[in-house]
Order: C-alpha cells, then sequence, then structure tokens
C-alpha cells in the first residue's frame, strides 16, 4: 500500500509516483554541506528504505544531526547553511528550486532531542498538524488514533484538555511523537530522542519505534550504541575528520546493523564500537 | 623525612569555627543584618505606597456616590454633581490610544523577533522605541496638537488617542519583544518541524504562547496612559459635557461628537485639585480614586484573561 500522506494538501510536486523499481524512499547524497565558511559535512551518501529504521551513529560533532536535519530541510534555518549535493524524496530533490521547504515538512516529520510539545493542551498538541492542514474530517478520532499509536491513549485520555506541559518528559516525548503521526507523514526523523529520558521511558519509546515502522519510515540519531543495534535495520556510522585543520563529519560505514556491529569493515568502525561494547 | 607538604611547619591552619549560630561571628551578624536591612528597605519602599492609597480612600470615598459617576461637573460653590463625562471620555480616549498603539506595537515586535531580527530596520525600530519610552509625556501631547488639532482646527478625543498611543507603544513593543524572545526556541523549532509556514508559527504558536506576557505589557501601557495628564491638555482638553449632543446617552454617537473637546479624569482631577472651591476639591479626590479602581480591575481583569488564555 502506498504511504500517501491522506492529510498534506500540499504535495510536493510528482510526489504519489513512487521509483517502481526500487522501495528506497529517501536517496540522500551529500557531497558537501557548509556553514557559512565552516565546512560540516562531507561524502555521506545513503538511501533510506520504505518501512525501517536507519540509524546515524557516531562522535559527538560528527554531523549526525545535521545529515538528519537535511533530510526535512531543518538546516534551512540555519544562516549561511549550504549544501552541495541532493536529497531525493519520492523521486524529486527536495532541494530542487521548486521545492517548498514547508511542503516538505509535512511529508518528513520530526521529533527533536528535548521534547517539545507546545504550551496548550495536550488535544490540541496531537491536532496541531491537523489545523494546520486545514483538516476538516473528525479531529477527535484522529487525535485518539495518534495517541494510540504512540502509546499514550490510557495515560492521558480523561486530561486530555489539561496542559501538555504538566505531562512527565517521557509522556512528552510520546505527546510529540503523536503529534508527528497525526498527520500520517511518510518519514519519521528522530533527533536522539531518548537522550532526555530515563532508561524506562527510553525503553517505550524503542517499542513505539519498532511499532512505528509498520507504517513510516524512520531515521534516527542516536549516541547509544546499544539502541541503534536494538532498533535499526540499517546503521550509518560517521566520524569525524579533522585532518584538514576543520572539524567535518563523513560517513566511514553503511550498511545492514547487524553487519556493522559484528563484522565492520572499516578500523574507525571497529575502534568505535568496541570502544562502547568492551 | 616526612614529605615536606608545606613550606614551612609555621602556616596556621584554616579556623572551620564551631558549628553553632553565633552572632559574634562578624559575618554572621552581617548576614543577619543585611537579612533586616532588606525587611526596612521593603517597608520603607510599601509606606508610601500605602499612604497614598489610604488617603485616596479616605478623601476619595467622601464624596463618592451614585451621582459622582453619572453628573456632569458642577459649577464652584454647588453640592452634588460628578464626573460621569470624564470617565466616558477616559474609556474612549484610551481605547483610542489602545487601538492605535497595540496592533503597531505587537506587529512591529513579531516583525523584529521573528522576521527580521537582524535588520537594519529592526535594530532603528528598537533604539527608536527605547528613546521613546523616555520621552517627557508632555511632548507627546505638542506632537499631537501640531499634527492632529492644527490641521483638524479642533481640540478632540482622536487627537488625545494620538498621544497617549505615542507614550503606549513602546512600552507595548519593548514589552511583546520580550515575551516573544521567551517563547523556547524547541516549541518553535517544534512547529516549523510539523510543516508551519512562518505566518502559521507566528499565529499559533508564538503568539498564543506570548499572549500572556504580552497582555501584561498592553495593562501597563493602559495603566500609565490612563493617569496621564499632560498629553491630554492641548489634545483632548477638557469639556463640562456628555461626548454626545444627545443627552442622556452617554457615549459618542457620531463621527462629530468626538471630534470636539472630551472630558478625561486625569485633566480634571488636575482643573479641579488647584480649585480654591470646596466641593471641586473633594470631586477631584474622588475621581482620583476612581481612576486608580478602573485602572486596577482592568489589571486585574486583564491577568485572568492571560491566565485563561495559557491553557
Amino acid at each position: 500500500m502506498p504511504l500517501t500522506p491522506v492529510l498534506t494538501k500540499r504535495h510536493v510536486n510528482g510526489a504519489s509516483d513512487e521509483s517502481p523499481l526500487t522501495d528506497t524512499l529517501i536517496d540522500c547524497n551529500i557531497s558537501e554541506l557548509h556553514y557559512g565558511k565552516f565546512k560540516a559535512v562531507r561524502d555521506v551518501a545513503l538511501k533510506v528504505k520504505k518501512g525501517t529504521i536507519t540509524a546515524f551513529i557516531g562522535p559527538s560533532g560528527c554531523g549526525k544531526s545535521t545529515v538528519l536535519r537535511c533530510l526535512n530541510r531543518m538546516n534551512d534555518l540555519v544562516r549561511g547553511f549550504h549544501l552541495r549535493g541532493h536529497v531525493i524524496f519520492r523521486g524529486q530533490d527536495i532541494y530542487g528550486s521548486r521545492v517548498d521547504p514547508v511542503a516538505v515538512r509535512r511529508h518528513i516529520g520530526m521529533v527533536f532531542q528535548q521534547p517539545n510539545p507546545f504550551a496548550m493542551s495536550i488535544f490540541r498538541n496531537v491536532a496541531f498538524g491537523l489545523r494546520l492542514n486545514r483538516y476538516k474530517g473528525p479531529v477527535e478520532d484522529k487525535v485518539e488514533a495518534a495517541l494510540r499509536q504512540a502509546a499514550l491513549w490510557d495515560e492521558v485520555k480523561d486530561k486530555l484538555r489539561t496542559s501538555a506541559l504538566a505531562l512527565s518528559g517521557g509522556q512528552q516525548q510520546r505527546l510529540c511523537i503523536a503529534r508527528a503521526v497525526a498527520t500520517e507523514p511518510a518519514v519519521l526523523l528522530m533527533d536522539e530522542p531518548c537522550s532526555a529520558l530515563d532508561p524506562i521511558a527510553t525503553r517505550r519509546i524503542e517499542e513505539l519505534m519498532t511499532e512505528l515502522k509498520r507504517k513510516y519510515t524512520i531515521a534516527i540519531v542516536t549516541h547509544n550504541l546499544q539502541q541503534a543495534k536494538r532498533v535499526a535495520d540499517t546503521t550509518a556510522f560517521l566520524y569525524v575528520d579533522t585532518s584538514a585543520g576543520g572539524r567535518t563529519g563523513y560517513m566511514v560505514e553503511y550498511g545492514p546493523t547487524q553487519a556493522i556491529f559484528e563484522n565492520p569493515r572499516e578500523e574507525h568502525t571497529k575502534e568505535y564500537i568496541r570502544g562502547e561494547f568492551s | 623525612m616526612a614529605a615536606p607538604i608545606q613550606g614551612s611547619g609555621a602556616a596556621a591552619e584554616v579556623d572551620l569555627e564551631g558549628l553553632e549560630r553565633s552572632l559574634r561571628r562578624p559575618r554572621t551578624l552581617f548576614s543577619y543584618l543585611m537579612s533586616l536591612f532588606t525587611g526596612v528597605a521593603t517597608i520603607g519602599a510599601l509606606f508610601p505606597l500605602f499612604s497614598v492609597l489610604y488617603l485616596l480612600v479616605v478623601r476619595g470615598t467622601a464624596a463618592l456616590n451614585q451621582g459622582t459617576l453619572r453628573e456632569l461637573p458642577p459649577a464652584a460653590m454647588t453640592t452634588g454633581g460628578g464626573f460621569g463625562n470624564a470617565i466616558v471620555g477616559t474609556f474612549v480616549i484610551v481605547a483610542i490610544a489602545t487601538a492605535l498603539s497595540v496592533p503597531l506595537g505587537i506587529l512591529a515586535a513579531i516583525y523584529i523577533t521573528e522576521f527580521g531580527p537582524d535588520t537594519r530596520t529592526a535594530s532603528a525600530v528598537r533604539f527608536a522605541a527605547k528613546v521613546l519610552t523616555g520621552l517627557p509625556s508632555i511632548l507627546a501631547g505638542v506632537f499631537a496638537f501640531a499634527v492632529i488639532v492644527v490641521v483638524t482646527g479642533e481640540f478632540s478625543a482622536p487627537a488625545g488617542g494620538v498621544a497617549l498611543a505615542l507614550l503606549m507603544l513602546p512600552t507595548v513593543l519593548l514589552t511583546a519583544e520580550e515575551a516573544i524572545k521567551r517563547v523556547p526556541s524547541r516549541m518553535r523549532e517544534a512547529a516549523i518541524g510539523m510543516g508551519a509556514t512562518p505566518t502559521q508559527v507566528v499565529t499559533k504558536v508564538i503568539v498564543p504562547t506570548a499572549a500572556p506576557a504580552m497582555l501584561t505589557g498592553v495593562m501597563l501601557a493602559v495603566a500609565r496612559a490612563a493617569g496621564e495628564t499632560a498629553p491630554l491638555l492641548f489634545t483632548a482638553l477638557f469639556s463640562n459635557f456628555w461626548m454626545s449632543r444627545t443627552a442622556p446617552d452617554f457615549l459618542p454617537k457620531t463621527l462629530g461628537d468626538l471630534m470636539k473637546p472630551t472630558a478625561s479624569l486625569a485633566v480634571m482631577i488636575y482643573n479641579f485639585s488647584g480649585s480654591p472651591f470646596e466641593n471641586q476639591i473633594a470631586l477631584a479626590w474622588t475621581a482620583a480614586l476612581v481612576l486608580v479602581a478602573i485602572v486596577l480591575i482592568f489589571n486585574v481583569v486583564g491577568q485572568a484573561l492571560a491566565g485563561r488564555s495559557a491553557d
């Protein structure tokens, strides 16, 4: 079944037809990424397959988050951002001159490191995306469905009208996931979604991700290698290159998670994973 | 030989003192005295505030009755009379000033924080607003006199409104700017990540989140404007009659009703407090009390509304 978002009004031009030859949903090829004169990332090329979880791992400052934020043009907000390369989503380069970044973000949702619910009720948080897209159908049903998908419904069903800020950190993060999936985007980007959470809340989010990948394609940045090992189908390892004087992140290795963890080809990957697990 | 940790054996040990609290220790005593001093200073600051309020209530209630709120200002040495027209006039003038300054101030604040924070326009606006906060209020009156009164040929409520708007604008703008800056950037990011357009980010997230703090700024500005006398002296002037020519309709009915000298509580207090006549002085006190009460009610209602809109 094609995962066309049913709610988004602004489709990226020609978004509906997917390449018949492959189940690649996002084809990302970043040859250089600059913030002003600073070269932040180089040589990241990978394909995110539909219905899978792709993890980005690597040391701090290696550009994992930067790469993730390229996938829905969140980096456009950073002054001086410039990308050489392409990110092809459903056959169209999202950095193409005719593409509206706002529309891209409606197809490719995002969950952030810090839970960031709006200062409004739980209900209105989840309904936010529906309202943005002028959804005319039964909002209540959509909100309930989204909260159920985020495994939060039972905890909040009796207090939908209370402020979202009163929830615990883990609940807030699941609320943010519910908010992101309410409009049924094709892809969910998660930028270290568990780093502000305790181990129990982390586990819940991880279980949730494996549930969600039936419906959504997920890309996640994580500092936690065990987490990547537990949830990801494919893993990309990024590292920092300081040889040219700067700090430029680049992709060392990319492949099935099992292969990356058990049989890495590159020395950097081996060292990094050994350091974490020994 | 023991390892020479200290250079000389004569180094004094650090005296960690006993565990009991004792005022004989200088720093304990100093801390105690400073706490006491802040308490005394607080009382000192509250004293003039409460004595003003006390005086207002004592003197103001003497002439306060239904008539004072509904009747027109009395002539000298008579009994009765009130300042109903000044209450209406104050509301009308302040409403005009609010209608002019609040949309302008808040929209400008949105521009200088959200759309062009680093532009030259933004820094020019910020600088101008800061300068304007220090503007002597009489100059606002002179400005409105030149721009409105001279042009229209009439002292009027809109002229007073423009003068007050000029005083409110910087307060509204700068507090709205602060309020918007205090919206956590992660909420902004969340909205953008949901695919909100810049306008949707502002209208659906930034403004609702900042609204309570913005409203506080508006209330501050309204409270200040309602009490200003100087800017009204050559703009709205004063009037001993209702704004509407068709009494007993209190409110202005036509544009023509607005375009003539208009009474206000502040100018009434100013006029009557300098009067040699007992009845007018008593009414000035009552008018002051009513003005303070109006501002207070506005603030309380505003805060309550702001608290509710935050949900």
